[in-house]
């Protein structure tokens, strides 16, 4: 120890409390380490949070719905028993349309569709499911290296060439083919009505810098039907309390196991001597000793921000400095005097997950904008409104609506803060169109732009994934080369955030595959 | 150029000319120039033997503008150039030279060059190949400031035993004192003139480092300077004799750099190319560090080693094997010539491992044109220390007055 | 009917197309010693290859303008040269900026450092990173190029074979250049430039040919392969050159029909197929638009798989599967080309004067945005309002293609649509998509629009109804990712065996794809000797 560290020493710190830490932490402290997660926030939970973004009316700041988190994570943690309750299950996913019935997408059954696209719906469905299965594997283990002669990385190799080739060969060509293929194209292979075709694209580019036609869509899609299928029945879940109780939940199994917490304790750097991570030290000064720092921050903060260049080769570094990281996602917050009301749709799907997203068109424009720097006028966006079914959420009568848009540009052309709320105003009109007198109910709005979730998240780029989820950013080469396997160049430390395989959303799989990867790694030392 | 012809624009005329190109033109006996980092330069002025027995027995000067130099400066600079090169730079006080090479991540070489430490934190970086694309990006994450100033610089070498008589002559009074690596100022006429003892010959030498405008006054006062002491100028071919015989290694010719090979396998690094004595494991991190270690800690596969060859003909291009059967292939000659100093025969070669012990021996298949008709030769090859000749005048300060 | 060379006999083989991919596969197999007939629809041999005097003493290259990616083992082994082709390298190349501003491409590389330099010092170093990295990832493409790709879902010896050897050499690349060969296929050119460059000119300058002939963006992740497609020229081995053939590109075309016929073979022109004929899961041969049957042991199509497969064959011969994915095959027209005949040489005042840069492409898109919004356009169902050209003077350096003292202008148009979202192609918008274009060459030559006599314009659709390119999409089918290596055409038949016996595939439809390469042919060659147990000669 050194002469300025203090406190007790511990095993493993882990810098961050968003729901990959936590789970990192959870399962390191569960394997018996000793374990001490820091977070800058006075509360856990990253960009996993309910936050009060107007006097009474609180929200989920980022994602707003879990359907990504495996059900053995959650059930290996026991979060039922600390707390995470649901407040809706399977919410339907329903497409807004102006000029028809909408159209309702769930996982058991279609509503409003016309033949043929109504039978080649199901086996769609299915044929994409049998992939996502294929797929799901991978995520539950740190990707192989390349090149390295070692068995592991042989066996990870075969086991995912085994994986696909399992499938058979007709549909093994058929996921070769697709797997980098763009959404577009699949949709328009598959079906005719333009509402289905961008309903589902919607899920393909939603939370990416892609457009429909961007190839490499088909396989954020497949992403996200992998970890939607091992998310189990519950389909789209609302934990309540917003996405903040799962933290909770998380932070309860981690110190239930025996991990500490500390909020309100940023990190200022990661200290090194001999070449090795040994420890932390806090912007207050305090260092704390450990033998390993797993860090949750996204890349390039972690290894440029806490570590520094410094302590890394320059083509590591020119690799991270060039992963793409700006995010293209917002989210948007009103608080309504009321409850608000979709026309076209039925009072039980008031409270499903509404999309606008009309069109394979009316995405690829949207996102045609952001390109340049812009915005479209008519935006896509998904919405909720989890005050219809956790009340506590608002005052009393109060309702709280919690829309994500996809396609608002990280840098705008003339600047965010004149920006705002011309684009506030954007949003609102054009949920008016399909929740006709919804702009009267508005009593407060938040916009969280990709700048925004930036500074309030320390996420650099303010991106989802904490790095674009494209081919070039994926599974192998994820983050970059040189830091996969959730380790980093600098022996002792590890990444285990979205940055990492496989990405984010609430899953929990990096955090998870990164304790079990620094446990191998010291059983074998 | 007469006045009559326009001038040509740099795409009809892609190379530059030294400050020094119209004394050098004068001088030019066969009108022999190469391009060398963009500019033109003088491959042989009259004869190659001629100029290469001035380097040894006199004074040479050697045109070197073309090196390209980088000035490096700012609060991280220190910081900066040692997580950029494999030696301790912080040993490299104001007012020395320190030779040094850097690594791409995997610790192959990307090139050497010389660090001229000019005060504390304001550093003059010189390297035979434009790297600013590496420089910049090592700058990532550090407060530094880079700015590539070749076209500002002059660049004399005054290369020989007679070079410090001849630099006392144009009135440098003080220069004896100038020990090896060391940089000193002076006034040189009207202007200053920057000197370090430094050189590519292995012998006793200076590089002038000057304002391009006073280039030509300054050749001409050392022509002046240098009458009886036969300073002549001299050009590439001549020196690369003479590096050889230094054992300082020639980019493109010893090693491609590793910014440059399209195969892999083709890198070399640091402890291959024999400069182990340069990577310093011990001053914190540097690039290609870790990379270097691995391979330190298992032992190289090849590595750059000094031949000595029976007989005359330089080994160029030659293969090398284990026994004169030539069945087992150990290795290739990168550099070879005939030393005439040391009347030896000799290269410098890349071989595989255990052969390139000191001692090792090995033989070389050597081809021969003997008036159009090719001949082969499997002649004997010593593995020798390097470098094949250094006089003590070159480390001795202040040198003898020759 | 007109028949060059031989007689009437049951064939051996018979080749649909004579586009130099047809060419080269009947090269290959009268060479071999097969009776060889080629078929073509055209009144002349060349398919996209082709020089033709459309207006007065004006020789135009009316589709493919340029030679560089023609495989150098073909070109040696059917002795093109003794045939008469000629290749004269081009000088360089010209960005012109809107500012009033340049940069040039030169083949010295000093000088380009230098011209880099004037718009970045950075960049012009990072130049040379680009170039290596560009070439090593050349160098591990070529030499699948003349490859049959195997097929994964396969244990047969051949495929596991040729997989190990795929294997073998990627793992030959070492840890860091595998990611980096994983990484560039995938991503975008956009994205592939900002790694290196920070200059926008620089990087829409190296840009462009990521998205010739294709339904891309440079920001679309793919689109930095098709970059790769296009550098894969080599004459005399200096990566990504490219030349002109002296003639035009019916010079190639003419060289391979001269090799053809010294070789035996024969091509008869005038002579469109109108179906393959099939019998017990057999093609056994050819009827024409005439009713003529013309019978032989196997037949090659040199057509895309869409005009092969969907409309010369009865789907009932096929497995329905197939037909399902051929239909799924995206050919998708994205390019016009204009011809223009000039009576004098236009003056850029941009380009400098005595710059070698006009003897080579010349341009006019100066940041990779208004790529980008000219392929929002094409996307939107319109040309671009502001299109990508690549522009040529083959005249300059070749003066067989025009009268003296006039000039011959190739301008490839990217992005064009094969279908308008305002409705069909009507003699009017051809105009006013060549309008377009012209007045877009004019903005940077004053008086280039005075210099115009006549000009042919061609839309995807022109393209498609003159030389049989569906949609006129130049490389038979999208370079894309779900496109490529053995997904090409059809995951399952990527070795040009088509489903039904003794019929081939050897257009750019199928490995490695399109562009005057002759590889499509060369491996389908191949392929069919293979299985007439002939010895290998095709390189």
């Amino acid at each position: 120890m050194t002469a300025a560290a203090q406190g007790p020493g511990y095993e493993v710190v882990v810098i961050g409390a968003g729901h990959n830490g936590l789970v990192c932490a959870a399962y390191l402290a569960r394997a018996g380490r000793k374990v001490l997660v820091l977070e800058a926030a006075p509360t856990v939970g990253g960009a996993a949070v309910t936050q009060e973004f107007s006097p009474g009316f609180r929200v989920s700041s980022c994602a707003h719905l879990l359907h990504l988190m495996p059900e053995f994570l959650c059930s290996e943690l026991a979060l039922d028993k600390h707390g995470l309750e649901f407040a809706a299950n399977a919410l339907p996913t329903v497409a807004l349309s102006t000029e028809r019935e909408p159209l309702v997408l769930d996982a058991a059954a279609h509503e409003g569709l016309l033949e043929p696209d109504g039978s080649a719906y199901a086996g769609y469905r299915a044929r994409m499911a049998e992939f996502a299965a294929a797929l799901q594997p991978l995520f539950e283990r740190a990707p192989p290296r390349l090149g390295t002669g070692a068995y592991a990385d042989w066996a990870g190799l075969l086991r995912f060439g085994w994986q696909i080739r399992r499938l058979g060969r007709p549909r093994m060509r058929e996921l070769l083919r697709i797997g980098a293929m763009n959404v577009y194209d699949l949709l328009q292979e598959h079906f005719s009505d333009p509402g289905l075709q961008g309903a589902l694209a919607f899920d393909a580019v939603l939370g990416t810098n892609f457009g429909p036609r961007s190839p490499g869509t088909v396989l954020t899609l497949l992403c996200r039907l992998a970890a939607q299928g091992a998310a189990g029945v519950g389909g789209l879940r609302l934990p309540r309390g917003g996405l903040g109780a799962l933290s909770a939940a998380l932070a309860g199994a981690a110190t239930a196991a025996g991990a500490e917490i500390r909020t309100a304790a940023a990190v200022a750097r990661i200290l090194v001597k001999d070449d090795r991570a040994y420890g932390v030290q806090l912007r207050s000064g305090e260092q704390i000793r450990a033998d390993a720092v797993v860090s949750n921050a996204d890349p390039k903060s972690s290894l440029l921000g806490l570590l520094g260049a410094e302590h890394l080769d320059t083509g590591f570094v020119r690799r991270v400095h060039h992963l793409r990281t700006h995010g293209l996602t917002a989210k948007l917050h009103l608080a309504l005097r009321g409850p608000p009301r979709f026309s076209t749709v039925p009072g039980a799907l008031q409270g499903g997950r509404l999309l606008v997203a009309p069109s394979l068109h009316y995405l690829e424009r949207c996102f045609n904008s952001t390109k340049y720097g812009e915005y479209s006028a008519a935006p896509a966006m998904e919405i909720i409104v989890p005050t219809l079914h956790d009340p506590a959420l608002a005052p009393r009568g109060a309702h709280v609506l919690s829309a994500i848009v996809q396609y608002l540009p990280y840098q705008l052309r003339g600047g965010w803060d004149a920006g705002r709320q011309p684009c506030v105003d954007v949003l609102i009109a054009a949920l008016e169109v399909h929740a006709p007198g919804i702009t009267g109910l508005v009593q407060a709005a938040e916009l969280l732009t990709p700048l925004d979730i930036e500074q309030r998240f320390h996420i650099q780029g303010g991106h989802w994934h904490h790095g674009e989820l494209a081919f070039d950013q994926f599974y192998m080469v994820r983050p970059v080369p040189g830091a996969t396997q959730y380790s980093t160049p600098l022996a002792g430390l590890y990444l285990c955030g979205a940055g990492s395989h496989p990405g984010g959303g609430v899953m929990g799989y990096a955090g998870r595959n990164a304790a079990r990867r620094i446990l191998a790694l010291r059983a074998a030392a | 150029m007469s006045a009559s012809a326009p001038p040509r624009t740099f795409f009809e005329q892609p190379l530059l000319k030294t400050p020094f190109h119209e004394r050098s033109r004068a001088f030019s006996q066969l009108d022999s120039f190469v391009p060398w980092a963009g500019y033109t330069t003088v491959d042989v002025f009259s004869s190659v033997e001629q100029e290469y027995f001035a380097i040894r027995n006199s004074a040479t000067l050697y045109d070197l503008t073309p090196m390209v130099k980088y000035r490096i400066s700012g609060p991280d600079a220190l910081r900066y150039l040692n997580r950029l090169v494999t030696r301790d730079v912080a040993k490299i006080r104001p007012g020395r030279v320190g030779y040094c090479v850097w690594c791409n991540d995997a610790g192959h070489l990307i090139d050497d060059g010389t660090i001229f430490c000019l005060a504390a934190g304001e550093y003059r970086l010189c390297t035979a190949e434009r790297q600013l694309d590496w420089l910049l990006d090592s700058a990532i994450g550090f407060d530094v400031q880079l700015e590539e100033v070749t076209e500002q610089i002059a660049a004399l070498a005054l290369q020989g035993p007679t070079s410090c008589a001849v630099l006392r002559r144009r009135g440098l009074s003080g220069v004896e004192k100038l020990r090896p690596f060391e940089i000193g100022q002076f006034q040189a006429g009207p202007q200053a003139l920057m000197v370090s003892r430094t050189g590519f010959t292995g012998d006793l030498g200076y590089e002038l480092w000057m304002d391009p405008a006073s280039a030509e006054s300054q050749w001409d006062a050392l022509m002046a300077a240098g009458g009886t002491r036969g300073v002549r100028p001299i050009g590439s071919r001549a020196l690369n004799i003479a590096r050889i015989e230094a054992g300082f290694l020639l980019p493109n010719v010893d090693f491609v750099s590793a910014e440059h090979t399209l195969r892999t396998g083709r890198d070399r690094s640091p402890l291959e190319l024999g400069l182990a004595w340069l990577v310093d494991f011990g001053k914190g991190h540097f690039t290609g560090r870790r990379s270097l270690w691995k391979e330190q800690q298992r032992g190289v596969a090849r590595q750059l080693v000094g031949l000595d060859i029976e007989g005359n003909k330089p080994a160029h291009h030659a293969l090398l094997y284990a026994e004169r059967a030539g069945d087992h292939e150990v290795g290739s000659v990168l550099s070879a010539t005939w030393s005439p100093t040391c009347k030896r025969n000799i290269a410098l070669a890349m071989v595989a491992a255990p052969h390139f012990r000191i001692g090792s021996t090995m033989w070389a298949d050597i081809y021969l044109n003997r008036e159009l008709v090719w001949e082969r030769r499997m002649a004997r090859a010593l593995v020798v220390e390097r470098p094949f000749f250094s006089p003590e005048r070159r480390r001795a300060t202040p040198p003898a007055d020759f | 009917m007109a028949t060059i060379g031989g007689g009437m006999q049951r064939h051996d083989a018979i080749i649909i197309g004579a586009g130099h991919n047809g060419l080269v596969a009947a090269c290959y197999l009268a060479r071999a010693g097969l009776n060889v007939l080629v078929l073509e629809r055209q009144a002349y041999i060349g398919g996209a290859a082709v020089s033709r005097r459309l207006y007065e003493d004006f020789t135009y290259s009316n589709c493919s303008y340029v030679c560089s990616l023609l495989r150098p083992q073909i070109i040696r082994s059917l002795e093109l040269p003794r045939f008469g082709l000629q290749v004269i390298p081009y000088e360089g190349g010209c960005t012109m900026m809107r500012d009033g501003g340049h940069f040039s491409l030169y083949d010295n590389h000093d000088a380009l450092r230098r011209e880099i330099s004037r718009h970045s010092r950075r960049d012009a170093e990072a130049y040379d990173r680009y170039a290596r990295d560009v070439q090593r990832q050349c160098k591990f493409i070529k030499p699948l190029l003349l490859r049959e790709p195997p097929d994964p879902t396969s244990f047969k010896p051949r495929d596991l074979r040729e997989l190990l050897y795929l294997a073998r050499r990627f793992n030959g690349l070492g840890e860091e250049r595998m990611y980096d060969t994983l990484r560039f296929w995938t991503m975008s050119a956009a994205d592939f430039l900002d790694e290196y460059f920070e200059s926008e000119i620089i990087k829409a300058h190296m840009a462009g040919s990521s998205i010739i002939g294709t339904a891309l963006g440079p920001r679309s992740p793919g689109s930095a392969y098709v970059l790769l497609h296009h550098y894969m020229g080599d004459i005399d081995e200096t990566v990504g050159a490219w030349g002109f053939a002296r003639g035009g590109m019916g010079a190639v075309s003419k060289a391979l029909g001269e090799s053809l016929q010294a070789a035996g073979g024969q091509i008869r022109v005038d002579a469109p197929v109108e179906q393959i004929l099939v019998e017990g899961g057999r093609a056994h041969g050819v009827r024409l638009a005439n009713g003529e049957r013309l019978h032989a042991k196997l037949v090659v199509s040199n057509m895309d798989v869409r005009r092969t497969f969907l409309e010369s064959m009865d789907e009932a011969d096929l497995p329905a599967d197939f037909v399902r994915q051929v239909r799924n095959f995206k050919i998708r027209g994205s390019s016009g080309k204009l011809n223009i005949a000039l009576d004098g040489l236009p003056q850029f005042p941009q380009i400098p004067a005595g710059s070698p840069s006009i003897r080579g492409d010349l341009h006019v898109t100066d940041t990779i945005e208004m790529m980008e919004r000219a392929y929002d356009d094409w996307k939107e169902g319109r040309w671009s309002r502001a299109p990508y050209i690549d522009m040529l003077l083959p005249s300059l350096i070749d003066p067989t293609m025009a009268p003296e003292g006039k000039h011959y202008m190739s301008v490839f148009v990217q992005y064009c649509p094969y279908q308008l979202a305002e409705g069909p192609w009507t003699a009017g918008r051809r105009q006013a998509f060549g309008e377009t274009v012209l007045e877009t060459i004019g903005a940077y030559s004053p008086d280039f629009r005075d210099l115009v006599r006549h000009t042919e314009i061609r839309t995807p659709w022109d393209i498609e109804n003159e030389v049989g390119l569906t949609e006129g999409n130049i490389f038979q089918g999208e370079l894309t990712l779900d496109q490529l290596l053995f997904n090409r055409p059809i995951p399952g038949y990527a070795q040009y065996r088509a489903p039904v016996r003794g019929l081939y595939m050897c257009g750019s439809s199928t490995h490695p794809g399109g562009g005057v390469m002759g590889a499509p042919g060369a491996n389908a060659a191949r392929a069919i000797l293979n299985d007439l147990g002939k010895a290998a000669t095709v390189p």
